[in-house]
């Protein structure tokens, strides 16, 4: 007998999380699928970390209406979930004067959106608040709301906070395909065995064309990958105090130059189409077309600044708007079709996908009182997440306490970024364990230092193997087939395979 | 062992400069000496580094890099040194307070007379020479891959590509052959050799590993693991040439592409850094920019010969003891005046005893509490009274005075520190 | 028979190619442009040598491998038989630097020695 649910929500991204944490409020019984070792190891980890102030998206789309609508969420949430928050505000900064007066036409589909606080910044306003920008900055657009976060740091947020309110995450679990009871979904079938379900939500991000074509769902519907490539540079060499747009030409957003809440500044991304979902390495020669757009806007960057590299996968989809009179090819599908029962279909989230997130959680639970549900709401449901203490922030004094409380505060396992033993070993015993060397990383920062894990990563293996009781040549980076080490070096002979 | 409040030289880093530095301080005076080392164990990095070659020029003997260390070990314990293991220094001022933290020793807050940098360097990684491609387990700097073979006992791979033709890359080739790897290819972007001949010789042509310059890696490729790497020949701007790109199967990409000075810790509190070197600017004393704060060792600059680092520490630590002893000197001129009953605070906090051959020391204080009947204002060593003012009354509006004068230095030149208080009539 | 090969001298840091004609393990004639490398190229043909440094398993100690090296510069030939030999060795702490690991090794005559302490630990 199968393990019967009321809702599988495929995929465990942010939207996919978002969704579980705001379901959870209900009293269904939920579970959560996720095919890799952790949660948010596609786009939810490898993006810009923007809260969009929403005067991008073409007006009268639902990229536009979720934006905008989230956006003013974000406060709130923060607080709920505990995870870092920033409102600074984007800048579009123009440079020269073909490129000021287009700013006027921002503004406009700004105040279509109904983006609060828009207003038009001099050059000399725009030097004063970022010192680093060309000195051919003719003028800029400040739409106060726009903000930055952790992006990973509010899946994992949103995720815990579903898991303390009763769902289930299940990770290296791979949906398979649906079961079905003539046009009505009943179950899954995955990897790891089946799951009956009233309602399926996917949010399989990458993959959910491919989820949703197995309901028979929008067969010309099709999400062609996105990569963008993104370059990190060091705190110490470069400061940058905000987000800054360039005006945006017809490839999207265009490279950016983006402060973070670490600290670090992000350059990108660029944008190249690709067939393959699973490659999500930075492309080699794409470094120039990056840094010559960052330049652009702040040409004092240096090269050797670099200290990480990364790159995302967009899931950019070709369904067409559905508001009458609006024609954009591409906007969100957040829908439950007509094709089939008990489906909940989210596809072609890019950018401002994070940003929306609260909002679309929301849309789905207005799409499904729609579709009848009857959604009671639990008397304990505590929209509270407990944060987790990070030692690196806190003062001298407040060092000292957690260290008599527990010693292993003591000991600081990644230098550049001073990370302690006790904060690795609360991730790994974490409401969804952190069981790579990568989960940790997401979850702490630890390793994105300068000596990027070169001091630390054999005490994290070894950690990550004491606490789990797995050998330590079973300690991986990312998931099964990608451990570090491949044997210990003393074996006896007759073990040596050469 | 219970941490002391103050330390004469306190060193950071238990590699060659620092062993070198605790040693000279000892020997040129300095009581308590401390070495603060995050691994479990003191070396540093000698205790990876079990080639031999060590000590040639110094010590005219040669040795592994962990025999070298023992050396320096050793006679740093015999001397009284004292060394805490598995301790990570978090924070420092540029007045000398140190706080450090470790597992079995707590939250540790300490004053320092002289501080000894001696963090060594640490390996310049894939993203600083921008390697681009995917990011899967495998690949590894060439010290953190020594790490696991060497110490903790592990092989990191099994078919290995280097890149960069330094000593440690190519070390590691040789290192790795012997513990049963296949060790496919070195690549150096350079036109020439960047390590000792002696070393491609013995670690690259006697195990049939080809190495090719004017190569670089251009693309990682694996998702999980390591599977290739894309190598590509370079010109002289180190552009890749069009049709040399190749691809190599292998599962471990080693990087050894350069060392950079440790100074997390020195910009933190802001000696000034030479922006070429990448290290503190040190004058001949190996002193920094922030009086007290010597700096030595790879922390410096990244040396070639482990002698020279020892003989840098060397000195350095004799500095620091002479800057510490000088320290300790003013300390015993300082006198402090300590708030007593109904003291708010007193000014100046201390006496210089250098001072008492001048005229007078006014002193300045708040009370706490008003008290509107006679008072005496009493500055006492212990129980001898030194001064003793009459004051019809004390309010912490009004600003009391008392002043020190000649007759009472005699008494004040035998104290360690004075309190003064209000006492009732 | 006579073969000509390039060898490169490593006894100073010039590092000098030098050509070499030998019939396998005499050699015949060589350029080398010193007494020492004419004796390294030599050596090097007849009977070539290296120092080896590797690791053996040990018990209770901090690190479950010791660092060992040859007393002497060992047969170049027999590395892969000595590193299989090593690979059989497990020693206890405690262990003195300099103390023998492996005595007369293969029977060459030359020592495997401890490269440094190594403490017994709980």
């Amino acid at each position: 007998m199968p393990e019967i649910y009321d809702v599988v929500i495929i995929g465990g991204g942010v939207i996919g999380c978002m969704i579980a944490r705001y379901l959870s409020r209900y009293q269904l019984s939920i579970l959560l699928i996720e095919k890799e070792a952790d949660i948010g190891m596609g786009a939810s980890s490898a993006n810009s970390a923007i809260v969009h102030a929403g005067y991008d998206p073409v007006p009268g789309s639902l990229k536009a209406k979720m934006n905008v609508a989230a956006n003013s969420m974000w406060d709130t949430l923060a607080g709920e979930l505990n995870f870092p928050f920033e409102r600074r505000g984007d800048y579009v900064v123009a440079v020269g004067s073909y490129e000021l007066s287009k700013l006027a036409l921002l503004m406009d589909q700004g105040r279509q959106n109904g983006v609060p606080g828009m207003h038009l910044i001099t050059a000399e306003e725009m030097r004063k608040r970022e010192p680093n920008i060309t000195p051919d900055v003719s003028g800029a657009v400040w739409a106060p709301t726009g903000g930055i976060c952790d992006p990973f740091a509010v899946t994992i947020a949103a995720a815990e906070n579903a898991v303390q309110n009763g769902v289930r995450v299940l990770l290296n679990t791979t949906f398979e395909d649906f079961l079905m009871e003539g046009k009505r979904i009943v179950g899954i079938n995955t990897n790891r065995g089946m799951y009956a379900c009233r309602w399926v939500v996917n949010a399989a991000g990458i993959y959910s064309d491919v989820v949703m074509h197995k309901a028979g769902v929008r067969p010309e519907f099709k999400i062609s990958p996105r990569k963008g490539d993104y370059y990190v540079l060091d705190r110490e060499e470069i400061v940058i105090n905000n987000v800054l747009f360039p005006v945006p030409g017809t490839a999207g957003k265009g490279i950016l130059v983006t402060t973070t809440l670490h600290g670090n500044t992000i350059v990108g991304p660029n944008s190249r189409s690709q067939d393959n979902p699973e490659d999500n390495s930075v492309t080699p020669g794409c470094l120039d077309e990056v840094w010559s757009g960052a330049k652009k806007l702040v040409p004092s960057l240096n090269l050797r600044h670099v200290i990480a590299l990364f790159a995302g996968l967009r899931s950019t989809g070709n369904a067409p708007c559905e508001a009458p009179g609006v024609d954009y090819v591409g906007d969100f599908v957040i829908e439950i079709p007509d094709q089939v029962r008990g489906l909940v279909n989210l596809s072609g989230i890019e950018s401002p996908g994070l940003t929306s997130a609260p909002a679309i959680a929301l849309r789905v639970i207005d799409l499904l009182i729609d579709a009848g549900e009857h959604l009671r709401e639990k008397r304990d449901w505590n929209p509270i997440r407990p944060p987790r203490p990070r030692f690196r922030d806190l003062p001298h004094h407040e060092k000292a306490r957690l260290v008599n409380e527990d010693s292993r505060y003591g000991r600081v396992i990644c230098r550049c970024e001073m990370i302690t033993e006790a904060e690795i070993l609360a991730e790994i015993r974490a409401p969804i364990p952190a069981t790579t060397y990568d989960a940790i990383k997401r979850r702490t920062w630890l390793g994105t230092g300068r000596c990027l894990g070169g001091f630390d990563m054999p005490r994290v293996v070894e950690l990550i193997a004491q606490e789990l009781r797995i050998p330590q040549i079973e300690v991986t980076k990312r998931g099964p087939g990608s451990e570090f080490l491949v044997r210990p070096t003393k074996l006896a002979e007759e073990h040596y395979d050469s | 062992m219970t941490p002391k409040e103050k330390y004469d030289v306190v060193i950071i880093g238990s590699g060659p400069a620092g062993l070198a530095a605790a040693i000279s301080a000892k020997k040129a005076g300095a009581e308590d000496v401390v070495i603060i080392e995050r691994d479990v164990e003191p070396g540093g990095i000698l205790l990876q580094c079990i080639h031999n070659g060590f000590g040639l020029e110094l010590l005219k003997t040669d040795l592994t890099g962990p025999g070298y260390a023992q050396t320096f070990i050793d006679e740093a314990r015999s001397l009284g040194v004292e060394i805490w293991t598995d301790t990570m220094v978090l924070d420092m001022t540029t007045q000398r307070r140190v706080y450090a933290t470790s597992k079995i020793r707590g939250f540790l807050d300490f004053q320092a007379r002289a501080i000894v940098l001696a963090m060594g360097c640490r390996e310049r990684t894939r993203a600083q020479v921008r390697l681009a491609g995917s990011r899967p387990a495998g690949v590894y700097t060439a010290g953190t891959a020594q790490r696991w073979v060497n110490v903790e006992g592990y092989l990191p791979g099994k078919r290995v590509v280097i890149l960069g033709s330094g000593d440690i890359g190519m070390i590691m080739a040789r290192r790795l052959t012997l513990e049963g790897a296949k060790v496919e290819r070195v690549l150096e972007v350079m036109p020439y050799l960047t390590g000792l001949t002696r070393n491609y010789v013995q670690c690259l042509l006697d195990y049939d590993i080809p190495l090719q310059l004017r190569h670089t890696v251009r693309n990682i490729i694996g998702k999980n693991r390591v599977e290739a790497v894309e190598s590509v020949m370079v010109d002289e701007n180190w552009n890749p040439i069009a049709g040399t790109s190749e691809i190599i199967p292998c599962d471990t990409l080693l990087l050894s592409v350069g060392l950079i000075p440790e100074n997390e810790l020195s910009r933190k509190i802001g000696v000034r850094m030479d922006p070429i070197v990448g290290g503190p600017y040190v004058d001949d004393n190996f002193e920094t920019t922030i009086p007290g704060i010597f700096a030595a060792g790879n922390v410096v600059h990244v040396y070639d010969l482990v002698d020279w680092v020892t003989e840098a520490g060397y000195l350095a630590g004799k500095s620091a003891a002479r800057f510490a002893m000088m320290e300790r000197r003013k300390e015993i001129r300082h006198i402090p005046l300590v708030p007593g009953n109904n003291v708010r605070y007193v000014v100046p906090q201390e006496i210089d005893k250098q001072n008492l051959e001048g005229n007078e020391i006014r002193l300045q204080l708040r009370v706490k509490q008003p008290v509107d009947s006679p008072v005496y204002i009493e500055v006492r060593n212990r129980d001898n009274l030194v001064k003793r003012k009459a004051e019809p009354y004390v309010r912490p509006g009004e600003i009391v005075t008392a002043v020190i004068t000649p007759k009472e230095y005699d008494e004040v030149n035998r104290s360690d520190f004075l309190q003064i208080a209000v006492v009732a009539r | 028979m006579e073969q000509t090969t390039k060898m490169i001298c490593i006894t100073c840091p010039k590092g000098c190619t030098v050509d070499v004609t030998h019939d396998g393990a005499t050699v015949l004639r060589t350029n080398a442009g010193c007494k020492r490398g004419t004796e390294y190229i030599k050596k090097e043909l007849s009977d070539p040598r290296r120092m080896v440094a590797s690791t053996v398993r040990i018990r209770g100690a901090i690190h479950p491998l010791l660092p060992v090296h040859t007393a002497a510069p060992f047969p170049k030939p027999r590395l892969i038989d000595l590193m299989a030999e090593l690979r059989s060795i497990e020693v206890h702490a405690p262990v003195k630097m300099g103390q023998v690991i492996l005595e007369n090794a293969l029977e060459t005559g030359i020592d495997i020695i401890a490269s440094r302490d190594m403490e017994r630990i709980r």
